[in-house]
């Protein structure tokens, strides 16, 4: 029994110490475009960005409270990638995190990733 | 509390007061003090809808058709049994006099929407202000809205989209139909097919606040006889036609 339980600690010890070193665990290439503030802490959009991004939907959608500060548009438009135009992509802002951290993803499904006003009124990107 | 409800009737009749001001001929301070501030929720107070003068209305003018195309995202018409249409020309005849009038045909934003009725997940909702939309994040796509419509409205999308406009999104497997351009109208706009009627020179299309009595939509409602499409139905719908 004890020889079990000090194995396991062994494999824990050995399975903590390779995720550690670095160059050995694949990251996410989270490329800042603009770098500048954020609407909220990094720590708090890190763990409640999508939090904000559904309050703030319901909002718009439903009372048609369009302000800029939690829209999925404004985020887009500093978060897109200067060389190809969107948050997609393997080193797109939003996908390359959601594929390391193996979130769907299925705003896309709907909104468009690229910035930008594509309307009969405005003018395009 | 009653101190706040109290600055907030005294700022509307402020308003109210200023809105008749002038600031130059045909500029009256009432149009920019319609455009709601943007941290605002819509209200009841508004009812937002839209009259159509069929006697304007052009037979095979698609100007309005094109303009929701181009605004919403909707041009490529690649399946045409299938695509989404959110608004349509049709042209009537009567037999027996040979009367012909042509008019376009989308969402009549109910007061009492059959869509909303049926609707499952509650998807299909109305908005305070009488815009009818569907909540895509909600919708399940049963196609239950489309069957319940008497105007037949709506639309079912079938592909995958990737050239959305980033204000109107929009993808396969939910049902969507006319929004009124609420993108527009929510920053104090017109629908797209309003605009592209009053360009083309034909003017059959007006929009407006049918609870604002100063209003030319509800001023032009109290004036003429207007239609709504199957009244018998009792929706009290936001569109009316004049000259049917």
């Amino acid at each position: 029994m004890k020889a079990i339980a000090l194995a396991v600690l062994w494999g824990l010890t050995f399975a903590a110490a390779y995720a550690a070193e670095p160059g050995r665990t694949p990251l996410p290439a989270i490329a800042i475009e603009k770098p500048g503030q954020c609407v909220e802490p990094k720590d708090v959009m890190r763990r409640d960005h999508m939090k904000l991004l559904q309050h703030q939907r319901d909002k718009t959608l439903h009372q048609g409270i369009r302000t800029k500060k939690h829209s999925l548009n404004e985020c887009i438009a500093c978060h897109a990638d200067r060389k190809t135009g969107t948050v997609l992509g393997k080193d797109g802002f939003c996908q390359s995190c959601h594929e390391y951290a193996a979130v769907k993803l299925d705003c896309w499904d709907c909104h468009q990733p690229k910035p930008g006003q594509k309307t009969a009124s405005g003018a395009k990107p | 509390m009653s101190e706040n409800n109290s600055r907030r009737g005294f700022l509307a009749t402020s308003a109210a007061a200023l809105a008749g001001l002038t600031l130059a001929p045909g500029i009256r301070l009432v149009e920019i003090a319609t455009a709601k501030p943007d941290n605002e929720p819509v209200t009841a107070k508004v009812r937002w809808g839209m009259l159509i003068d069929t006697t304007r209305c052009q037979s095979g003018c698609t100007e309005c058709v094109a303009a929701c195309g181009k605004e919403n995202g909707l041009s490529e018409v690649k399946k045409p049994r299938t695509d989404a249409q959110w608004i349509r020309k049709i042209d009537l005849k009567e037999l027996k006099t040979g009367r012909a009038l042509s008019l376009p045909m989308m969402c009549q934003h109910c007061a009492n929407p059959p869509c909303v009725d049926v609707c499952p997940t509650g998807a299909s909702f109305k908005r305070a202000d009488g815009i009818v939309l569907v909540d895509r994040h909600i919708c399940i796509g049963c196609r239950y809205c489309m069957m319940a419509c008497p105007y037949k409205a709506r639309s079912f999308v079938h592909e995958p989209h990737t050239d959305q406009n980033p204000e109107v999104p929009r993808g396969q497997g939910c049902v969507e139909g006319c929004t009124l351009c609420v993108h527009r109208v929510d920053r104090g706009g017109t629908p797209a097919c309003v605009e592209a009627c009053a360009a083309a020179g034909h003017n059959a299309m007006l929009f407006g606040d049918l609870n604002d009595p100063e209003s030319a939509i509800a001023k032009r409602v109290r004036e003429v006889k207007t239609t709504q499409v199957r009244a018998d139905l009792k929706l009290d719908l936001g569109v009316r036609y004049e000259g049917i």
